[in-house]
Protein backbone atom coordinates (compact mmCIF):
# COMPACT_ATOMS: atom_id res chain seq x y z
CA UNK A 1 0.00 0.00 0.00
CA UNK A 2 2.73 2.46 0.92
CA UNK A 3 4.66 1.89 -2.46
CA UNK A 4 1.43 2.85 -4.18
CA UNK A 5 1.84 6.56 -2.86
CA UNK A 6 6.08 6.25 -2.46
CA UNK A 7 6.33 5.10 -6.46
CA UNK A 8 4.76 8.47 -7.81
CA UNK A 9 6.11 10.27 -5.20
CA UNK A 10 9.28 9.70 -5.57
CA UNK A 11 8.65 10.28 -9.42
CA UNK A 12 7.37 13.30 -9.07
CA UNK A 13 9.74 14.49 -6.83
CA UNK A 14 12.69 13.16 -8.88
CA UNK A 15 11.11 15.21 -11.87
CA UNK A 16 11.04 18.10 -10.16
CA UNK A 17 14.59 17.87 -9.17
CA UNK A 18 15.61 17.19 -12.52
CA UNK A 19 13.46 19.53 -14.36
CA UNK A 20 13.72 16.77 -17.07
CA UNK A 21 11.60 17.03 -20.08
CA UNK A 22 11.45 14.15 -22.16
CA UNK A 23 11.11 13.10 -25.73
CA UNK A 24 10.38 9.83 -27.10
CA UNK A 25 12.12 10.01 -30.75
CA UNK A 26 10.85 6.91 -33.43
CA UNK A 27 10.07 5.10 -30.23
CA UNK A 28 6.88 4.87 -28.13
CA UNK A 29 6.59 3.89 -24.55
CA UNK A 30 5.78 0.19 -24.25
CA UNK A 31 5.41 -2.67 -21.47
CA UNK A 32 7.33 -4.70 -23.81
CA UNK A 33 10.55 -6.26 -22.58
CA UNK A 34 13.66 -3.68 -23.40
CA UNK A 35 16.63 -3.08 -22.13
CA UNK A 36 17.39 0.91 -22.35
CA UNK A 37 20.84 1.79 -22.17
CA UNK A 38 21.73 5.09 -21.47
CA UNK A 39 25.22 7.02 -21.30
CA UNK A 40 25.84 8.31 -17.46
CA UNK A 41 26.90 10.98 -15.54
CA UNK A 42 25.66 11.45 -12.31
CA UNK A 43 24.28 8.63 -9.21
CA UNK A 44 20.53 10.09 -10.80
CA UNK A 45 20.65 9.02 -13.80
CA UNK A 46 18.83 5.64 -12.92
CA UNK A 47 16.26 7.15 -10.41
CA UNK A 48 15.46 10.13 -13.46
CA UNK A 49 14.91 7.43 -16.39
CA UNK A 50 12.68 5.18 -13.95
CA UNK A 51 10.94 8.53 -13.29
CA UNK A 52 10.65 9.78 -16.85
CA UNK A 53 8.87 6.19 -18.09
CA UNK A 54 4.85 6.63 -18.08
CA UNK A 55 3.62 4.58 -14.53
CA UNK A 56 2.83 1.35 -16.72
CA UNK A 57 6.33 1.29 -18.36
CA UNK A 58 7.76 2.25 -15.21
CA UNK A 59 6.52 -0.52 -12.71
CA UNK A 60 7.51 -2.92 -15.37
CA UNK A 61 11.20 -1.50 -15.63
CA UNK A 62 14.08 -2.34 -13.02
CA UNK A 63 16.91 -0.10 -13.10
CA UNK A 64 20.67 -1.33 -12.35
CA UNK A 65 22.52 0.52 -9.76
CA UNK A 66 25.46 0.26 -7.93
CA UNK A 67 24.95 -1.86 -4.98
CA UNK A 68 27.68 0.63 -2.71
CA UNK A 69 26.02 3.66 -3.34
CA UNK A 70 22.45 2.64 -3.29
CA UNK A 71 22.43 0.68 -0.08
CA UNK A 72 24.92 3.22 1.56
CA UNK A 73 21.79 4.41 4.47
CA UNK A 74 18.15 2.74 5.04
CA UNK A 75 16.55 5.42 3.25
CA UNK A 76 18.39 4.68 -0.14
CA UNK A 77 18.45 1.23 0.68
CA UNK A 78 14.54 1.41 1.02
CA UNK A 79 13.88 3.18 -2.42
CA UNK A 80 16.64 1.20 -4.54
CA UNK A 81 14.69 -1.84 -3.47
CA UNK A 82 11.26 -1.18 -2.38
CA UNK A 83 10.64 1.60 -4.64
CA UNK A 84 12.24 1.93 -8.17
CA UNK A 85 13.16 -1.93 -7.63
CA UNK A 86 16.59 -1.88 -8.59
CA UNK A 87 19.13 -4.97 -9.56
CA UNK A 88 21.79 -3.97 -7.48
CA UNK A 89 25.21 -4.86 -8.70
CA UNK A 90 28.13 -5.68 -6.42
CA UNK A 91 30.72 -3.85 -8.51
CA UNK A 92 33.41 -4.63 -5.69
CA UNK A 93 33.33 -8.03 -6.11
CA UNK A 94 32.31 -9.65 -9.53
CA UNK A 95 32.13 -13.41 -9.52
CA UNK A 96 33.24 -15.31 -12.48
CA UNK A 97 29.70 -17.65 -12.41
CA UNK A 98 27.94 -15.08 -10.38
CA UNK A 99 28.85 -12.46 -13.64
CA UNK A 100 26.36 -8.94 -13.67
CA UNK A 101 24.87 -10.10 -16.90
CA UNK A 102 23.80 -13.31 -15.35
CA UNK A 103 22.55 -11.33 -12.11
CA UNK A 104 20.27 -9.05 -15.00
CA UNK A 105 19.05 -11.77 -16.91
CA UNK A 106 17.83 -13.82 -14.15
CA UNK A 107 16.37 -10.66 -12.51
CA UNK A 108 14.39 -9.88 -15.48
CA UNK A 109 12.97 -13.25 -16.45
CA UNK A 110 10.53 -12.87 -19.11
CA UNK A 111 8.70 -9.83 -17.13
CA UNK A 112 11.27 -6.86 -16.56
CA UNK A 113 12.58 -4.48 -18.84
CA UNK A 114 16.28 -2.83 -17.70
CA UNK A 115 18.08 0.16 -17.67
CA UNK A 116 21.69 -0.26 -18.29
CA UNK A 117 24.41 1.85 -18.10
CA UNK A 118 27.21 0.34 -20.23
CA UNK A 119 29.87 2.64 -20.02
CA UNK A 120 30.45 0.79 -16.68
CA UNK A 121 29.93 3.70 -14.40
CA UNK A 122 29.68 8.11 -14.25
CA UNK A 123 31.81 9.58 -16.86
CA UNK A 124 34.38 11.77 -15.11
CA UNK A 125 33.90 14.31 -17.55
CA UNK A 126 30.39 14.14 -18.97
CA UNK A 127 31.27 13.38 -22.50
CA UNK A 128 30.03 9.60 -23.42
CA UNK A 129 33.03 6.64 -22.40
CA UNK A 130 33.81 3.67 -24.82
CA UNK A 131 31.06 0.99 -24.05
CA UNK A 132 31.69 -2.10 -21.73
CA UNK A 133 30.93 -5.48 -23.34
CA UNK A 134 28.14 -6.01 -20.80
CA UNK A 135 25.71 -4.62 -22.73
CA UNK A 136 26.78 -6.94 -25.84
CA UNK A 137 26.31 -9.88 -23.74
CA UNK A 138 23.16 -8.82 -22.57
CA UNK A 139 21.83 -8.22 -26.17
CA UNK A 140 23.71 -12.09 -27.26
CA UNK A 141 21.99 -13.84 -24.67
CA UNK A 142 18.43 -11.99 -24.97
CA UNK A 143 18.67 -10.77 -28.96
CA UNK A 144 14.69 -10.96 -28.96
CA UNK A 145 14.68 -7.84 -26.39
CA UNK A 146 14.63 -4.41 -28.09
CA UNK A 147 17.68 -2.63 -27.36
CA UNK A 148 16.55 1.54 -26.20
CA UNK A 149 19.33 4.09 -26.65
CA UNK A 150 18.62 7.08 -24.11
CA UNK A 151 20.87 10.11 -23.96
CA UNK A 152 20.29 12.10 -20.20
CA UNK A 153 21.50 15.58 -20.67
CA UNK A 154 22.67 17.81 -18.23
CA UNK A 155 22.45 15.15 -14.89
CA UNK A 156 26.57 15.86 -14.47
CA UNK A 157 25.43 19.30 -13.29
CA UNK A 158 22.50 18.91 -11.26
CA UNK A 159 24.42 16.09 -8.88
CA UNK A 160 28.09 16.27 -10.02
CA UNK A 161 30.41 13.26 -9.10
CA UNK A 162 31.51 13.41 -5.29
CA UNK A 163 28.45 15.81 -4.49
CA UNK A 164 25.72 14.61 -1.83
CA UNK A 165 23.14 17.49 -2.60
CA UNK A 166 21.96 18.12 -5.90
CA UNK A 167 21.48 21.44 -7.78
CA UNK A 168 18.49 21.63 -9.12
CA UNK A 169 18.82 22.87 -12.57
CA UNK A 170 17.00 21.68 -15.74
CA UNK A 171 18.05 18.52 -17.85
CA UNK A 172 16.62 16.10 -20.85
CA UNK A 173 15.88 12.87 -20.97
CA UNK A 174 15.42 11.41 -25.02
CA UNK A 175 14.80 7.93 -25.69
CA UNK A 176 15.67 6.97 -29.52
CA UNK A 177 14.48 4.38 -31.80
CA UNK A 178 15.93 0.73 -30.74
CA UNK A 179 18.76 -1.39 -32.29
CA UNK A 180 19.39 -5.29 -32.15
CA UNK A 181 22.12 -7.64 -31.95
CA UNK A 182 22.68 -8.34 -35.96
CA UNK A 183 23.45 -12.06 -36.67
CA UNK A 184 26.82 -12.83 -36.32
CA UNK A 185 27.76 -8.94 -35.53
CA UNK A 186 31.18 -8.64 -33.75
CA UNK A 187 30.96 -7.10 -30.27
CA UNK A 188 33.08 -4.20 -31.29
CA UNK A 189 30.97 -3.56 -34.15
CA UNK A 190 27.85 -3.81 -31.83
CA UNK A 191 29.38 -1.56 -28.96
CA UNK A 192 30.23 1.25 -31.05
CA UNK A 193 27.08 0.84 -33.14
CA UNK A 194 25.01 1.25 -29.65
CA UNK A 195 27.54 4.38 -28.41
CA UNK A 196 26.64 5.66 -31.37
CA UNK A 197 23.09 5.15 -31.21
CA UNK A 198 23.31 7.07 -27.52
CA UNK A 199 25.49 9.96 -28.85
CA UNK A 200 23.12 10.91 -32.05
CA UNK A 201 20.52 11.84 -29.68
CA UNK A 202 22.37 14.30 -28.49
CA UNK A 203 21.66 16.74 -30.87
CA UNK A 204 18.31 15.88 -31.84
CA UNK B 1 -13.16 46.51 2.09
CA UNK B 2 -11.89 46.43 -1.24
CA UNK B 3 -11.67 49.57 -2.91
CA UNK B 4 -14.44 50.01 -5.61
CA UNK B 5 -11.15 51.10 -8.21
CA UNK B 6 -9.39 47.80 -7.69
CA UNK B 7 -12.41 45.99 -9.01
CA UNK B 8 -13.01 48.29 -11.81
CA UNK B 9 -9.51 48.19 -12.67
CA UNK B 10 -9.81 43.75 -12.78
CA UNK B 11 -13.09 43.73 -14.24
CA UNK B 12 -11.80 45.88 -17.00
CA UNK B 13 -8.44 44.14 -17.74
CA UNK B 14 -10.46 40.76 -17.73
CA UNK B 15 -13.18 42.31 -20.62
CA UNK B 16 -10.24 43.59 -22.55
CA UNK B 17 -8.40 40.25 -22.14
CA UNK B 18 -11.24 38.03 -22.62
CA UNK B 19 -11.88 40.38 -26.22
CA UNK B 20 -8.70 39.71 -27.06
CA UNK B 21 -8.66 35.93 -26.02
CA UNK B 22 -11.95 35.52 -28.30
CA UNK B 23 -10.02 37.38 -31.69
CA UNK B 24 -7.24 35.48 -31.25
CA UNK B 25 -9.34 32.12 -31.32
CA UNK B 26 -11.15 33.14 -33.81
CA UNK B 27 -8.02 34.17 -35.33
CA UNK B 28 -6.22 30.72 -34.79
CA UNK B 29 -9.33 28.96 -36.45
CA UNK B 30 -9.41 30.45 -39.91
CA UNK B 31 -6.17 30.29 -41.80
CA UNK B 32 -7.61 31.87 -44.22
CA UNK B 33 -7.60 35.85 -42.95
CA UNK B 34 -3.86 35.34 -44.31
CA UNK B 35 -2.36 37.10 -41.42
CA UNK B 36 1.03 35.42 -40.81
CA UNK B 37 0.53 32.73 -38.72
CA UNK B 38 4.32 33.44 -36.73
CA UNK B 39 2.59 36.40 -35.65
CA UNK B 40 -0.91 35.39 -34.58
CA UNK B 41 1.38 32.35 -32.24
CA UNK B 42 3.29 35.14 -30.75
CA UNK B 43 0.14 37.10 -30.12
CA UNK B 44 -1.38 33.52 -28.40
CA UNK B 45 1.27 33.13 -26.70
CA UNK B 46 1.36 36.26 -24.98
CA UNK B 47 -1.94 36.51 -24.58
CA UNK B 48 -1.70 33.26 -22.41
CA UNK B 49 0.84 34.83 -20.31
CA UNK B 50 -1.18 37.17 -19.62
CA UNK B 51 -4.05 35.37 -18.01
CA UNK B 52 -1.17 33.26 -16.19
CA UNK B 53 0.49 36.25 -14.48
CA UNK B 54 -2.75 38.54 -13.77
CA UNK B 55 -4.08 36.07 -12.43
CA UNK B 56 -1.24 35.01 -9.79
CA UNK B 57 -1.82 38.91 -9.07
CA UNK B 58 -5.28 38.78 -8.84
CA UNK B 59 -5.10 35.98 -6.41
CA UNK B 60 -4.02 38.42 -4.11
CA UNK B 61 -6.96 40.07 -3.78
CA UNK B 62 -8.71 36.61 -3.07
CA UNK B 63 -6.64 34.80 -0.63
CA UNK B 64 -3.24 36.41 0.84
CA UNK B 65 -0.45 38.32 0.00
CA UNK B 66 1.68 35.39 1.31
CA UNK B 67 0.88 33.43 -1.60
CA UNK B 68 1.72 36.02 -3.85
CA UNK B 69 5.03 36.47 -2.87
CA UNK B 70 5.13 32.81 -2.50
CA UNK B 71 4.18 32.18 -5.95
CA UNK B 72 6.44 35.14 -7.23
CA UNK B 73 9.44 33.05 -5.40
CA UNK B 74 8.58 30.29 -7.45
CA UNK B 75 8.76 32.08 -10.34
CA UNK B 76 11.78 33.83 -9.71
CA UNK B 77 13.33 30.22 -8.94
CA UNK B 78 12.31 28.67 -11.70
CA UNK B 79 13.67 31.71 -13.92
CA UNK B 80 16.94 31.13 -12.30
CA UNK B 81 17.13 27.44 -13.03
CA UNK B 82 16.75 28.32 -16.68
CA UNK B 83 19.10 31.05 -16.44
CA UNK B 84 21.69 28.95 -14.31
CA UNK B 85 20.77 25.73 -17.02
CA UNK B 86 22.20 27.84 -20.28
CA UNK B 87 25.32 29.52 -18.07
CA UNK B 88 28.28 27.06 -17.87
CA UNK B 89 29.49 26.43 -14.82
CA UNK B 90 32.15 24.42 -13.81
CA UNK B 91 31.90 21.36 -11.02
CA UNK B 92 33.95 23.98 -8.62
CA UNK B 93 30.53 26.06 -8.71
CA UNK B 94 28.32 23.67 -7.12
CA UNK B 95 27.96 24.37 -3.61
CA UNK B 96 27.66 28.02 -4.61
CA UNK B 97 24.84 26.67 -6.85
CA UNK B 98 23.20 25.09 -3.92
CA UNK B 99 23.68 28.31 -1.84
CA UNK B 100 22.06 30.07 -4.56
CA UNK B 101 19.50 28.24 -5.18
CA UNK B 102 18.19 27.02 -2.12
CA UNK B 103 19.37 30.33 0.78
CA UNK B 104 19.70 33.15 -1.02
CA UNK B 105 16.65 32.58 -3.14
CA UNK B 106 13.90 31.99 -0.38
CA UNK B 107 15.59 34.08 2.29
CA UNK B 108 14.79 37.05 -0.40
CA UNK B 109 11.51 36.10 -0.66
CA UNK B 110 10.60 35.45 2.96
CA UNK B 111 12.80 39.34 3.83
CA UNK B 112 10.51 41.06 1.02
CA UNK B 113 7.18 39.13 2.70
CA UNK B 114 8.21 40.38 6.12
CA UNK B 115 8.78 43.86 4.67
CA UNK B 116 12.21 44.46 5.87
CA UNK B 117 13.01 47.33 3.33
CA UNK B 118 16.86 47.49 4.14
CA UNK B 119 17.67 43.94 4.46
CA UNK B 120 15.86 42.64 1.48
CA UNK B 121 17.21 46.01 -0.82
CA UNK B 122 21.10 44.86 0.56
CA UNK B 123 20.93 41.10 0.66
CA UNK B 124 21.92 39.96 -2.34
CA UNK B 125 23.71 42.55 -3.74
CA UNK B 126 25.97 42.76 -0.77
CA UNK B 127 25.66 39.47 1.17
CA UNK B 128 25.14 36.47 -1.14
CA UNK B 129 27.20 38.26 -3.78
CA UNK B 130 29.95 37.89 -1.45
CA UNK B 131 29.02 34.36 -0.25
CA UNK B 132 28.98 32.92 -3.66
CA UNK B 133 32.40 34.51 -4.73
CA UNK B 134 33.94 33.07 -1.35
CA UNK B 135 31.99 29.96 -1.87
CA UNK B 136 33.35 29.29 -5.25
CA UNK B 137 37.14 30.03 -3.85
CA UNK B 138 37.02 27.80 -1.35
CA UNK B 139 36.35 25.53 -4.09
CA UNK B 140 39.80 25.45 -4.87
CA UNK B 141 39.39 26.07 -8.80
CA UNK B 142 40.87 29.34 -9.72
CA UNK B 143 40.06 28.83 -13.75
CA UNK B 144 38.02 32.15 -15.04
CA UNK B 145 36.76 33.08 -11.58
CA UNK B 146 35.72 36.46 -12.12
CA UNK B 147 33.68 34.58 -15.13
CA UNK B 148 31.83 32.46 -13.35
CA UNK B 149 31.45 34.57 -10.63
CA UNK B 150 29.62 37.29 -12.31
CA UNK B 151 27.47 34.78 -14.35
CA UNK B 152 26.00 33.59 -11.01
CA UNK B 153 25.69 36.91 -9.72
CA UNK B 154 24.16 38.65 -12.58
CA UNK B 155 21.59 35.29 -12.75
CA UNK B 156 20.63 36.23 -9.24
CA UNK B 157 20.39 39.59 -9.19
CA UNK B 158 18.04 39.69 -12.36
CA UNK B 159 16.00 36.63 -11.65
CA UNK B 160 15.72 36.86 -8.07
CA UNK B 161 16.82 40.19 -6.78
CA UNK B 162 15.05 42.45 -9.10
CA UNK B 163 12.14 40.43 -9.99
CA UNK B 164 11.32 40.02 -5.91
CA UNK B 165 11.30 44.27 -6.13
CA UNK B 166 7.38 43.30 -7.85
CA UNK B 167 6.42 41.18 -5.16
CA UNK B 168 7.77 44.38 -2.45
CA UNK B 169 5.14 46.35 -3.70
CA UNK B 170 3.10 44.58 -1.68
CA UNK B 171 5.05 45.91 1.36
CA UNK B 172 4.98 49.70 0.43
CA UNK B 173 4.48 51.89 3.32
CA UNK B 174 0.94 53.51 2.85
CA UNK B 175 0.33 55.15 6.10
CA UNK B 176 0.98 58.87 4.58
CA UNK B 177 -1.66 58.57 1.62
CA UNK B 178 -4.93 60.36 2.95
CA UNK B 179 -7.83 58.41 0.98
CA UNK B 180 -8.42 54.84 -0.41
CA UNK B 181 -5.30 53.40 0.89
CA UNK B 182 -7.37 49.98 1.39
CA UNK B 183 -5.89 46.98 -1.35
CA UNK B 184 -3.49 50.22 -3.14
CA UNK B 185 -0.59 48.32 -3.24
CA UNK B 186 -2.32 45.35 -4.56
CA UNK B 187 -3.31 47.90 -7.03
CA UNK B 188 -0.57 48.88 -7.89
CA UNK B 189 1.31 45.71 -8.10
CA UNK B 190 -1.75 44.92 -10.42
CA UNK B 191 -1.21 48.40 -12.40
CA UNK B 192 2.79 47.71 -12.68
CA UNK B 193 2.33 44.07 -14.38
CA UNK B 194 -0.10 45.45 -16.27
CA UNK B 195 1.99 48.60 -17.17
CA UNK B 196 4.75 45.98 -17.98
CA UNK B 197 2.96 43.86 -20.12
CA UNK B 198 0.88 46.18 -22.16
CA UNK B 199 4.56 47.95 -22.84
CA UNK B 200 5.45 44.55 -24.43
CA UNK B 201 2.52 43.90 -26.28
CA UNK B 202 2.79 47.53 -28.00
CA UNK B 203 6.41 48.17 -28.52
CA UNK B 204 5.44 44.56 -30.60
CA UNK B 205 2.71 45.99 -32.29
CA UNK B 206 4.93 49.47 -33.22
CA UNK B 207 7.33 47.60 -34.95
CA UNK B 208 4.99 45.94 -37.51
CA UNK B 209 4.97 49.79 -38.72
CA UNK B 210 6.55 49.91 -42.39
CA UNK B 211 9.72 52.57 -40.50
CA UNK B 212 12.56 50.42 -39.20
CA UNK B 213 15.17 51.22 -37.25
CA UNK B 214 16.40 48.13 -35.79
CA UNK B 215 18.83 49.30 -32.63
CA UNK B 216 20.73 45.60 -32.04
CA UNK B 217 20.23 44.04 -35.39
CA UNK B 218 22.80 41.09 -34.40
CA UNK B 219 21.24 40.74 -30.95
CA UNK B 220 17.13 41.78 -31.52
CA UNK B 221 16.77 41.75 -35.20
CA UNK B 222 12.42 42.65 -34.10
CA UNK B 223 13.46 45.69 -31.56
CA UNK B 224 13.38 49.01 -33.31
CA UNK B 225 13.36 52.77 -32.28
CA UNK B 226 9.45 53.43 -33.68
CA UNK B 227 8.24 50.34 -31.48
CA UNK B 228 10.20 51.79 -28.39
CA UNK B 229 9.25 55.72 -28.74
CA UNK B 230 5.65 54.14 -29.73
CA UNK B 231 5.82 52.03 -26.78
CA UNK B 232 7.32 54.54 -24.50
CA UNK B 233 4.27 57.03 -25.51
CA UNK B 234 1.38 55.18 -26.01
CA UNK B 235 2.10 53.40 -22.52
CA UNK B 236 2.29 56.47 -21.04
CA UNK B 237 -0.95 57.36 -22.64
CA UNK B 238 -2.49 54.13 -20.95
CA UNK B 239 -0.90 54.51 -17.98
CA UNK B 240 -2.19 58.23 -17.11
CA UNK B 241 -5.48 57.35 -18.19
CA UNK B 242 -5.58 54.77 -15.80
CA UNK B 243 -4.03 57.39 -12.73
CA UNK B 244 -7.08 56.95 -10.87
CA UNK B 245 -6.10 53.09 -9.97
CA UNK B 246 -2.41 54.58 -8.20
CA UNK B 247 -1.54 57.56 -5.70
CA UNK B 248 0.03 59.52 -8.10
CA UNK B 249 -1.35 62.50 -10.19
CA UNK B 250 -1.98 61.96 -13.83
CA UNK B 251 1.24 63.37 -14.99
CA UNK B 252 3.53 60.96 -13.02
CA UNK B 253 1.07 57.89 -13.28
CA UNK B 254 2.15 58.74 -16.97
CA UNK B 255 5.75 59.50 -16.52
CA UNK B 256 6.38 56.69 -14.82
CA UNK B 257 3.89 54.11 -17.49
CA UNK B 258 6.74 55.48 -20.00
CA UNK B 259 9.76 55.00 -17.69
CA UNK B 260 8.38 51.30 -17.01
CA UNK B 261 8.07 50.76 -20.96
CA UNK B 262 11.30 52.23 -21.23
CA UNK B 263 13.44 50.06 -18.60
CA UNK B 264 11.18 47.02 -19.88
CA UNK B 265 12.65 47.64 -22.90
CA UNK B 266 16.40 47.44 -21.63
CA UNK B 267 15.30 44.20 -19.86
CA UNK B 268 14.20 42.31 -22.99
CA UNK B 269 17.37 43.38 -25.06
CA UNK B 270 19.62 42.65 -22.08
CA UNK B 271 18.01 38.90 -21.96
CA UNK B 272 18.31 38.80 -25.88
CA UNK B 273 21.74 39.52 -25.64
CA UNK B 274 22.58 36.78 -23.12
CA UNK B 275 20.35 33.89 -25.17
CA UNK B 276 22.15 35.60 -28.21
CA UNK B 277 25.88 34.89 -26.38
CA UNK B 278 24.24 31.55 -25.85
CA UNK B 279 23.29 30.56 -28.72
CA UNK B 280 19.47 29.93 -28.28
CA UNK B 281 16.27 31.53 -29.60
CA UNK B 282 14.30 31.17 -25.98
CA UNK B 283 14.82 30.21 -22.62
CA UNK B 284 11.93 27.89 -23.41
CA UNK B 285 13.04 26.26 -26.48
CA UNK B 286 16.28 25.32 -24.56
CA UNK B 287 14.16 22.39 -22.74
CA UNK B 288 10.64 21.27 -24.57
CA UNK B 289 7.41 21.56 -22.72
CA UNK B 290 8.74 24.25 -20.41
CA UNK B 291 7.35 27.24 -20.31
CA UNK B 292 10.09 29.81 -20.68
CA UNK B 293 9.41 31.67 -17.72
CA UNK B 294 12.34 33.87 -18.18
CA UNK B 295 11.06 35.23 -21.44
CA UNK B 296 8.08 36.19 -20.38
CA UNK B 297 9.59 37.82 -17.27
CA UNK B 298 12.39 40.04 -18.35
CA UNK B 299 10.67 43.40 -19.10
CA UNK B 300 9.62 43.36 -15.67
CA UNK B 301 12.42 42.12 -14.23
CA UNK B 302 13.96 45.58 -14.99
CA UNK B 303 11.49 47.81 -14.17
CA UNK B 304 10.76 46.18 -11.12
CA UNK B 305 13.50 48.14 -8.95
CA UNK B 306 12.55 51.60 -10.55
CA UNK B 307 8.65 51.53 -10.37
CA UNK B 308 9.39 50.30 -6.77
CA UNK B 309 11.87 52.76 -5.71
CA UNK B 310 9.71 56.05 -7.19
CA UNK B 311 6.72 54.93 -5.85
CA UNK B 312 8.65 54.70 -2.44
CA UNK B 313 10.05 57.94 -3.11
CA UNK B 314 6.51 59.58 -3.53
CA UNK B 315 4.82 57.38 -0.92
CA UNK B 316 7.34 58.66 2.23
CA UNK B 317 8.14 62.50 0.64
CA UNK B 318 4.70 63.36 2.09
Amino acid sequence: MALKITGPLLALFAKFFSGASVRWIDCHPDTCQRIYFANHTSHLDALVIWASLPPEVRAMTRPVAAKDYWTAGRIREYFARHVFNAILIDRTEIKVHQSPVDVMIREIGDKYSLIVFPEGGRSPTGEVQEFKSGLYYLAKKRPELEAVPVYIDNMNRILPRGEVLPVPLLSRVIFGPPIWLEKDEPKADFLRRAREAVLRLKDL
Amino acid sequence: MTDPRTLILVLGVLVVLGAATAVAHVLRRRPETGLNPALLETFWRRIRAWWLLLSIVAATFLIHRVVTIAVFGLISFWALREFITLTPTRPGDHRALFWVFFVATPVQFVLVGLGWYTWFVSFIPIYAFLLISARIALADDPKRFLERTAKIQIGLLICVYCFSYAAALLSLPVDKVSSGAASLRERLLFFFVLMVQLSDVLQYAWAQLPWKHVLAPTISPSRTLEGLLGGVLSTSLVGSALYWATPFPYWLAGLMSGLIALIGFAGGLTMSAIKRDRGVQDYGTLVEGHGGVLDRIDSLCFAAPVFFHLSYAWLTSG
